[in-house]
């Protein structure tokens, strides 16, 4: 056996290499932040925030079109995603061994499986090609089919950890079952089932791939869902890859605000789950 | 000799290839306190559980014979009707986390949407309260959440939001397993009283509560229905070998 202090020192190289490997994580997402912060925190202005693009070489540009297109965008995913996914979230917690729930669940692995590009494909072939246009809704429809799977698992996973002495309080008391999932069960689950939701929100929030044939992008601002609107990834896409100066000004400009709404969201989705 | 309020009749259940219920006759006694006594998975919970069909939540569980409740089939009736019917109290105290005391002793209302006036409310939880024991202790915190009780107080919380259904019969499952001494003390006196207005099935595994507060007491081993008679006979004079042996073995 090896003597005290040499098994000390490994213990101490041991939780060294603990220690550095979470340094080393910390360097790049450092680096990230201070790159976006650096050069996007020039661009932020109110103007910046609430006003159009604009040619480049001209002042006064902005981003406000996407801000409101990526809004439309998540709005679209959550209305689509969110009850079916909370349904269906609901039905594999409550039927766990049924035929249709196995089925379901390998289903969910091969959707979250789907790189999001051909997600963007399929939309357009259901949405764009039969609409016979780009649009908001064909980009929502792509972005609630990524957000789906989360959505599903989070319900399930919140729902599994609910006591089943709640269920038998509320059935044992008389009430139908819909009413003790809608009352009991659903309420009781909530925290878990609005932190996925958020999550799955910041997972599509930032996608650009599954937009590209789908919400298209758009120099205007619409509110009109059957219309090709801009989103902050695509805008970042478009700006960064320019070869105008302020355009990927801009860029970096709109990086910061995704950012910034990403750590919102993840901020709020921490508080509800601890609370 | 007694109104007949409750009748099961060959009652077996088995829970995929196990049979965890071997052809149960027999029939309770109206406003009686009646405890179903037994050692640990010899189908005392799932016997009461079949009387308000809590056994449905139960995969793969099958059941035949037949429960009357004032003469009509419970398997032929809607479950939502039997529950109102027959309120039941858990092993471990269940309120409503999210809801009030006042929301709790309601629930039963509220979640069955039925719409009372707020006097008729108030005087639902008051003498629902009260008839649970716990009306003084909690007049004053009515609107809060009752994550602050203790656990006795919790069950008489669960009696009361049982009790404000106004059931004729009330299920009571080790209602005091996961109490203290003094907690299971005040439940057992409540129920004694409660005798008076509700008829009482207790499943328990407590031999001297069962001798303490019961009737009528009935043994289940190993899925069958021992004996079954007043609580007086059985403990002195029981007629067969294995009640006598599990009451001396567990009393000493």
């Amino acid at each position: 056996m090896p003597s005290v202090s040499k098994r000390l020192a490994t213990d101490l190289l041991f939780k060294g290499v603990l220690g550095l490997a979470t340094v080393i994580l910390f360097i790049p997402l450092i680096m990230i932040l201070y790159y976006i912060i650096v050069n996007g925190a020039g661009a932020i202005s109110w103007a910046f925030l609430t006003s159009l693009p604009k040619p480049p070489g001209e002042i006064g540009s902005g981003i406000g079109n996407a801000i409101v297109g990526s809004a439309i965008l998540i709005c679209i995913a959550c209305t689509i995603s969110v009850p079916i996914g909370v349904g269906v979230g609901v039905f594999l917690s409550e039927k766990p061994t049924h035929t249709i729930a196995k089925m379901v669940r390998i289903c969910l692995e091969i959707l979250q499986g789907i790189p999001s590009i051909v997600i963007g494909i399929i939309s357009y072939l259901w949405v764009v090609l039969p609409m016979g246009g780009f649009s908001a809704l064909s980009g929502g429809i792509a972005l609630s089919l990524m957000m789906l799977p989360l959505v599903i698992r989070s319900t399930e996973e919140t729902l599994k950890l609910i006591p089943q002495s709640l269920k038998e309080a509320s059935l044992g008391l008389g009430v139908p079952y819909y009413r003790t999932m809608t009352k009991i069960i659903i309420p009781a689950g909530r925290p878990g089932i609005s932190t996925g939701i958020i999550l799955g929100i910041s997972r599509v929030a930032g996608e650009t791939a599954p937009l590209l044939f789908t919400a298209f992008g758009n120099p205007f601002l619409t509110f009109n869902i059957m219309k090709p609107v801009n989103s902050l990834p695509s805008l970042i896409y478009n700006y960064a890859t320019s070869p105008y100066s302020d355009w990927q000004q801009a860029a970096w400009g709109a990086s910061l605000v995704l950012i910034l709404f990403l750590f919102t969201l993840s901020l709020i989705a921490r508080t509800i789950s601890t609370r | 000799m007694n109104k007949q309020i409750l009748e099961i009749s060959n009652l077996s259940v088995s829970i995929g290839n196990d049979t965890i219920i071997d052809n149960i006759s027999m029939d309770f006694h109206w406003k009686k306190i009646t405890t179903i006594l037994g050692p640990s998975g010899c189908g005392k919970t799932t016997l009461i559980r079949c009387i308000n069909r809590m056994h449905e939540l139960i995969p793969h569980a099958r059941v035949s014979g037949s429960i009357l409740l004032f003469k009509k089939n419970i398997y032929e009736m809607n479950p939502i009707l039997v529950r109102r019917e027959i309120g039941m109290v858990f092993q471990r105290p269940n309120p409503f986390p999210t809801m009030s005391i006042y929301d709790n002793v309601i629930a039963g209302y509220k979640l069955n949407g039925i719409k009372l006036g707020s006097a008729e409310k108030d005087n639902i939880v008051e003498t629902s309260l009260c008839r649970a024991g716990l009306w003084s202790e909690v007049k004053d915190a009515l609107h809060r959440r009752g994550a602050f009780l203790s656990g006795g107080q919790q069950q008489r919380l669960c009696i009361a939001r049982a009790l404000a259904m106004k059931p004729r019969i009330l299920l009571l499952d080790e209602p005091t397993s996961a109490l203290d001494p003094k907690s299971t003390g005040h439940i057992e006196d409540l129920v004694s009283e409660l005798k008076e207005s509700v008829t009482i099935i207790m499943v328990t595994h407590n031999i001297r509560q069962a001798s303490r507060i019961s009737d009528f007491t009935a043994f289940l081993s190993k899925g069958e229905l021992v004996e079954y008679g007043s609580t007086e006979k059985l403990f002195t004079v029981p007629e067969d070998k294995r009640t006598e042996e599990y009451l001396s073995r567990s009393a000493g």
